[in-house]
């Protein structure tokens, strides 16, 4: 697709001069800051949805309905959102699969959480949110979809919340255009998210449901999918779940010579492991360095010539506060660890945070 | 020597170094306890104050569409005014303080919040929290003693200049946003030294000229002319509501370092300062204000000055609750934990003021030998 710029003069329309009169009476603040006190939702503010509704689907696992507000631009089934919500008075953020249909009737869009053991935002989603609660949103992206003309025979492997992007597949009515077969694993039959709708589209003849469950089964190794599922190299294949999952299936489908039929989702966040000092990049200068535990970024990032602003080098003044794009640092007044994954938005103090791991630093 | 030290009673005398580092510690502590219990109901709060000014600000300002009708002007007026204070004291201050940075909102950040003040964020970010914070009355490098204008300590040097300042000091509380950006951009050094062309300084000073645009445009123009036939009594309005909120937050600030029993310290008293150095230094340089809940949150909690100084990244509403604490500290290491009703604040510090308008009188201070130098750590 091209875009061509516009020759002519900006026009400044009356919604303009309205906006700029509007600015003129809120200074220094916006009107939408006014606005986002009344209505969080409406058209050009930026993407938030409300909780409609939170459905238990196992015992550690629940289905969030929002309403999304009138910036959404929709999605196509097996995309994801990141979403934003306030845990203990901070921002988090994180990705989940869409679970719901793109064309709900209601505007509606689901996503499913999986409370992970010590998850500070899965819990909180799963256990803790109430329907009414305001969330941050980004659009919709991901790559694990469909290709526009859907293939005649698909194989699903799912492991896990790894099930969802495939269920907002299959609520898109792919069962009925394609041979589908699904092989799920989850440690019972009580934890097989979406267990129900599942069985019932298998008894309707939609799909073939391969459940397996690993507690009584143990895991799925790939090779017991030349049994299960015999044709399953002719098949376009989606995967989805846990890492040592997805290594085994692509290890097996390139040996196979087929990458080009494997289509696979790490769901899984990178997890950040703190440790003791790393290699820091200041990403906008472009310089890397190696820090230590005990020396501050901004030492490190002037010491390599970085142009770091800078204040009070004690704590206070919030002089020196940059983005970390992602990484783990430690503040060396109490030894809390920040970490942070891109589009986290987290600041932190170069003047009394040290490198915990790799970190890079938007600067 | 520090300067506390010159005079008859030094109120550090009784401190070891290590009773200094203890008190550091214990400090520590108090912050420590408080960061990790730091969370939603402290989200909560913000978010409560911040939606409750706007409310309030807005709802005030359409009041005051119909200012030509005297009770509409009498409570848009106090509306606005109580509107203006709680931004600039409780929000504005505290969060380009950094206190709610934890929160990650980018909507209620230090790094884009910008407030209802002809001052532009980031240059009173930098001469408040890097300098003023950093170097607490220490003469010669905190330049909120006095604000470059009057003698506010003893160990200032008297100039003819000082003569006129109680009457600075009340123009400076009827303008004082304008006296403080005047201050952040440091525009008395700049005019002293003819130094008004400094690339740095020009880009500052046309930040300042744009804000103060913005500003007069809301205050003095839009909202007037929005008012129709009210344009003459919403402008009083707006400018009334400017003076109180200026004269309110002028009177706050003056308690917080200038009434008796705050001490200031010398320049070469802060050279190779510990952590528990700068602590006692916060502590002895700052003094609250006793009062109701309401009268602290018109103050954006300044009244806890001595808690802000040791905490000034803490969240304003832990202050009250961490002061007993702190309190506690003072009585079981002897120090003065200066504090006192508004009036006896504001009067103590205004008498200083005008008390040091005239040289030191000779009789003022005795000498005395030179105490050890505990602050230094070098004893």
């Amino acid at each position: 697709m091209t875009t061509t710029a516009s020759r002519r003069p900006q026009k400044v329309t009356f919604r303009d001069r309205l906006l700029r009169l509007a600015g003129a009476v809120t200074t220094p603040v916006l009107p939408d800051d006014y606005l986002d006190l009344i209505a969080p939702l409406r058209a050009g503010a930026p993407l938030r949805g409300r909780i409609v509704a939170v459905r238990p689907q196992t015992r550690d696992a629940a289905t969030l309905v929002i309403q999304p507000g009138r910036a959404w631009q929709g999605h196509t089934p097996g995309q994801y959102i990141r979403l934003g919500v306030d845990v203990d008075g901070v921002r988090q953020w994180r990705a989940y699969s869409l679970t719901s249909p793109p064309d709900a009737a209601d505007g509606r869009i689901s996503v499913t959480v999986k409370a992970i053991p010590d998850g500070k935002v899965s819990n909180h989603l799963v256990r803790r949110i109430r329907p009414g609660t305001i969330v941050h949103l980004d659009q919709a992206q991901g790559e694990f979809v469909l290709p526009a003309a859907t293939p005649e025979r698909v194989l699903f492997l799912t492991a896990g919340s790894g099930i969802t992007p495939v269920m907002g597949m299959l609520r898109s009515g792919l069962a009925d255009r394609a041979d589908v077969v699904l092989v799920h694993s989850a440690p019972t039959r009580d934890d097989v998210i979406f267990g129900t709708e599942l069985r019932a589209l298998a008894e309707r003849g939609a799909l073939r449901l391969v459940e397996r469950h690993t507690d009584t089964d143990g895991l799925l190794d790939v090779a017991e999918l030349a049994a299960l599922v015999p044709d399953h190299l002719d098949r376009q294949t989606w995967a989805c779940g846990p890492i040592g999952m997805l290594d085994a299936v692509e290890g097996y489908w390139s040996a196979n010579d087929l990458v080009e039929r494997l289509h696979t989702e790490r769901f899984r966040p990178t997890v950040i492991t703190p440790g003791e000092g790393g290699t820091v990049t200041f990403t906008g200068a472009g310089v890397t360095v190696e820090s230590d535990g005990a020396t501050t970024l901004l030492d490190a990032g002037e010491s390599a010539g970085v142009l770091m602003p800078s204040g009070c080098r004690m704590g206070i003044c919030f002089g020196c506060v940059v983005p970390l794009r992602q990484g783990a640092v430690r503040d060396l007044r109490n030894g809390d660890v920040t970490t942070a994954v891109p589009g986290d938005g987290v600041l932190v103090q170069t003047c009394v945070s040290a490198a915990a791991g790799t970190c890079d630093i938007d600067l | 020597m520090t300067v506390i030290q010159k005079k008859a009673v030094n109120p550090i005398a009784h401190l070891s170094a290590e009773d200094i580092e203890i008190i550091g510690k214990e400090l520590d502590a108090i912050r420590d306890r408080v960061l990790a219990d730091r969370g939603e109901r402290d989200a909560r709060y913000i978010r409560k104050v911040v939606k409750t000014q706007r409310t309030l600000e807005m709802s005030s300002r359409a009041v005051l569409l119909f200012s030509l009708f005297p009770p509409a002007w009498l409570v848009g007026t106090a509306g606005l005014t109580v509107a203006k204070i709680l931004e600039n004291m409780e929000i504005g201050h505290n969060v380009l303080h950094g206190q709610w940075d934890w929160m990650r909102d980018p909507k209620i950040h230090s790094t884009t919040w910008e407030w209802d003040h002809v001052s532009p964020a980031d240059q009173w970010k930098q001469s408040h929290n890097e300098l003023h914070h950093r170097y607490t009355n220490v003469v010669g490098k905190d330049n909120d003693l006095g604000y470059g204008i009057m003698r506010v300590d003893e160990d200032q040097p008297w100039h003819p200049m000082h003569l006129g300042q109680p009457l600075w000091n009340l123009l400076n509380a009827a303008f004082f946003e304008y006296g403080i950006a005047a201050y952040d951009m440091e525009l008395g050094d700049h005019l002293k030294q003819r130094k008004l062309k400094d690339p740095t300084f020009r880009a500052k000073a046309r930040a300042v000229g744009r804000k103060i645009r913005r500003q007069v445009l809301k205050d003095y123009v839009v909202h007037p002319l929005l008012s129709g036939p009210s344009f003459l009594s919403t402008l009083a309005a707006t400018f009334t509501a400017n003076l109180l909120r200026n004269v309110w937050s002028h009177s706050v600030i003056m308690c917080g370092h200038f009434p008796n029993g705050v001490e200031t310290f010398e320049k070469t008293s802060i050279e190779g300062e510990t952590r528990g150095e700068w602590y006692l230094r916060q502590m002895l340089g700052s003094a609250n204000i006793s009062g109701s809940r309401l009268l602290h949150i018109m103050t954006g909690n300044l009244s806890f000055q001595i808690e802000h100084h040791l905490f000034p990244d803490l969240p304003s509403n832990r202050y009250q609750e961490v002061a007993p604490q702190v309190r506690a500290l003072f009585d079981r290491y002897g120090l003065r934990y200066t504090t006192g009703p508004l009036p006896k604040q504001v009067a103590s510090a205004w008498w200083k003021v005008i008390r040091l308008s005239l040289p030191n009188r000779r009789d003022s201070r005795q000498p005395i030998a030179p105490a050890p130098l505990v602050t230094s750590g070098a004893a």
